[in-house]
């Protein structure tokens, strides 16, 4: 009982100071200026740029959760599959690169996409011309190669504690292979892969750098609208924080849809976060 | 019980990488029998089980069922049903759906598989447990479920991987009685692993007696306790009293430490080595001037319906079960009447079985939880 002191501080240093308060400074710049309660940074939403900003940033983000899966889930599960040891050695391999910095990473790709860059030299010897940089497919890759380890390791997490003899059963009552995949491993990855989609979805629907690097102006995102408004001008924190509060609210709708996936699947608890 | 041999196993060795699981076993499983797996852990009845069911290939030899060879046949082509022994239930379904599974596989009409389920339901006892998930059961319902699931597909056998381990005695004993009655209401043939003697001796029409990997002794219950076939079966079914170095001196005549005793087996030929089992229960206390063997005690133990007395016979222990306290220190006389010896062919040294220490624990753990 007495260890409940320990979380003190947390609870009454860290949260208000590092957590409550800039919360509440945000939300008063978005409704406040120059101390007057005021409506109108929220007006300035009827500005379709934002909004095609936003939808944007929203696409993207799920675009690149979906290709995430679409690519981590085979993975998870031939890693789940294999010898524990090979399959420890390759987790290395999918999580080393998590190890160097994240823009140093965008950055090796920027040098590998731009014109007279490796891929597009590569792809000029086939005849192939194409402009890589710059575009809302560099943007995606640099999404998908960042946040795919955090699709994989939750899945394989999950895939790994799955009870073998629950597939033995499977086999058992009749179900071929492709049977016991659909109607038993799947259904139990789901906490896993929900863990996934959400370390997925939430990071890159906030992302900036990444964006910014391989889309360049053309394809700004919520996270680099946000940063220009908060760097390029003392007037900016109205709206800035405005679409602080808009990226949060579909944080929190994506985490709520997830929640209630995780719940009508009835694998409460068992998720790694 | 009909006589027709529904499985049979012919010479089949199971090994790992070299480490023999299952050496040369040759067995038949008659239609509708309920069939126990005896043995120590380790002894290779699981593996013989997953055999059956299909989850591993033998090394070699055949499993034949319905005259057919199974060996190339997944399991999920065979007309056998396992209940795991964690259950195995599928923890993302309800009860209902976790019965059905099997059936849905088979993609039978909805409404032919809502009454299958509502009857196996009805069986085991657990009818408005439909919309339950498993987590929400005891341990005891959720054993039920697997059996359900198992059964209502119909196998012409059924195959229970130590079912009963992990439940407590009351619920294990009610459930002994239940597996036996739906077995025999049911007439599918029940092939049983467990390492509990007693859960054996009571469910069984047939005990396979295991360890290392080879069978020791196949036979009925009664068979198998009152006519062990060495020191092994003798030692891991019941309490005994064991003299290996004992001497056939002719038919009906048999010479333990020295003292000669009448007895009911034959046919071994004269001053032959033999080994002799004695069960504690067989023998009684009379007065020391009667008697051929004289003890003092020298331990007693309540063991609940009988004490357990451990009596020197000139260094020799004896161990006798009776309902009698008798002071510890008290000299006794023992009788031993020529039905209660036993004598089997003598083991070579070399084949001495000697429980090891962590089965003698583990058979004694058996016991502790049973008493």
């Amino acid at each position: 009982m007495k260890r409940k002191i320990l979380a003190y501080p947390y609870i009454f240093v860290w949260l208000p100071i590092f957590v409550i308060v800039p919360m509440l400074f945000i939300a008063y710049y978005a409704f406040f200026d120059n101390g007057h309660f005021t409506l109108e940074f929220v007006k300035n939403l009827s500005d379709s740029m934002y909004w095609s900003v936003i939808a944007r940033s929203a696409w993207m983000a799920v675009l690149a959760t979906i290709i995430c899966l679409i690519i981590g889930f085979p993975v998870a599960y031939m890693l789940s599959n294999m010898k524990k040891s090979v399959a420890t050695m390759l987790s290395i391999f999918y999580i080393l690169p998590m190890w160097m910095n994240a823009l140093l990473r965008t950055y090796a790709w920027k040098v590998l996409l731009a014109d007279g860059g490796l891929l597009s030299s590569l792809l000029g010897l086939f005849g192939i011309h194409a402009k890589l940089l710059y575009t809302q497919g560099a943007v995606l890759l640099g999404t998908v190669y960042n946040f795919l380890p955090f699709m994989i390791m939750p899945i394989y997490t999950t895939l790994m504690k799955l009870d073998r003899s629950h597939l033995e059963a499977a086999r058992d009552l009749g179900a071929n292979g492709v049977q016991t995949f659909f109607k038993v491993v799947l259904p139990l990855s789901v906490p896993g892969v929900i863990s996934g989609v959400t370390m997925v979805l939430v990071p890159s629907m906030s992302t900036f750098a990444i964006s910014k690097l391989l889309g360049g102006s053309n394809y700004a995102l919520l996270g680099d609208l946000i940063e220009q408004k908060f760097m390029l001008s003392s007037t900016g924190y109205g709206m800035g924080s405005v679409l602080s509060l808009i990226l949060l609210i579909l944080v929190l709708i994506s985490t709520a849809i997830m929640r209630r996936v995780e719940k009508d699947n009835g694998t409460e608890g068992g998720t790694l976060w | 019980m009909e006589n027709k041999r529904l499985i049979e196993l012919v010479n089949v060795t199971k090994d790992y990488d070299g480490d023999i699981a299952l050496e040369n076993i040759n067995l038949y499983i008659r239609d509708g029998e309920f069939l126990t797996l005896l043995g120590p852990s380790g002894c290779g009845k699981t593996t013989l089980l997953r055999l059956i069911a299909g989850f591993i290939m033998p090394s070699s030899g055949q499993i034949i069922m319905d005259g057919k060879d199974l060996t190339a046949i997944p399991p999920y082509k065979r007309r056998v049903n396992t209940v795991f022994q964690k259950y195995a239930l599928f923890p993302h379904l309800n009860v209902y759906d976790n019965i059905a599974f099997g059936l849905n596989i088979k993609k039978l009409p909805k409404a032919v598989i809502k009454e299958k389920v509502t009857e196996m339901l009805a069986m085991v006892n657990l009818s408005g447990f439909e919309n339950r998930y498993i987590e929400q059961l005891s341990g005891g319902q959720q054993q039920r479920v697997a059996i359900a699931r198992a059964l209502v597909n119909e196998p012409e056998v059924l195959l229970l991987d130590e079912p009963l381990g992990a439940l407590d005695l009351k619920l294990r004993k009610g459930m002994q009685i239940e597996l036996k009655r739906m077995q025999q209401k049911l007439g599918i043939t029940f092939v049983y692993v467990t390492h509990d003697q007693e859960e054996a001796l009571t469910m069984s029409d047939t005990i396979v007696v295991m360890n290392h990997g080879v069978i020791q002794q196949i036979g009925t219950p009664v068979d198998v306790y009152n006519e062990p076939k060495n020191q092994f079966v003798a030692k891991f079914i019941g309490e005994s009293n064991i003299f290996p170095s004992s001497v056939m001196v002719r038919d009906f005549l048999v010479r333990i430490n020295g003292i000669e005793y009448e007895c009911v087996d034959k046919g071994f030929g004269n001053n032959k080595a033999v080994d002799v089992v004695i069960r504690p229960e067989d023998v009684d206390f009379i007065s020391p001037d009667k008697a051929k063997l004289v003890g003092a005690v020298k331990s007693v133990l309540f063991m609940g319906v009988h004490y357990e007395f451990t009596v020197d016979c000139s260094g020799v222990m004896w161990k006798v079960h009776s309902t009698d306290y008798v002071e510890p220190g008290t000299v006794v006389g023992i009788e031993i009447l020529p039905d209660a010896i036993h004598v089997m062919k003598a083991q070579k040294a070399e084949e001495e079985v000697e429980l090891t220490e962590e089965e003698l624990m583990e058979r004694d753990l058996v016991r502790e939880d049973a008493e």
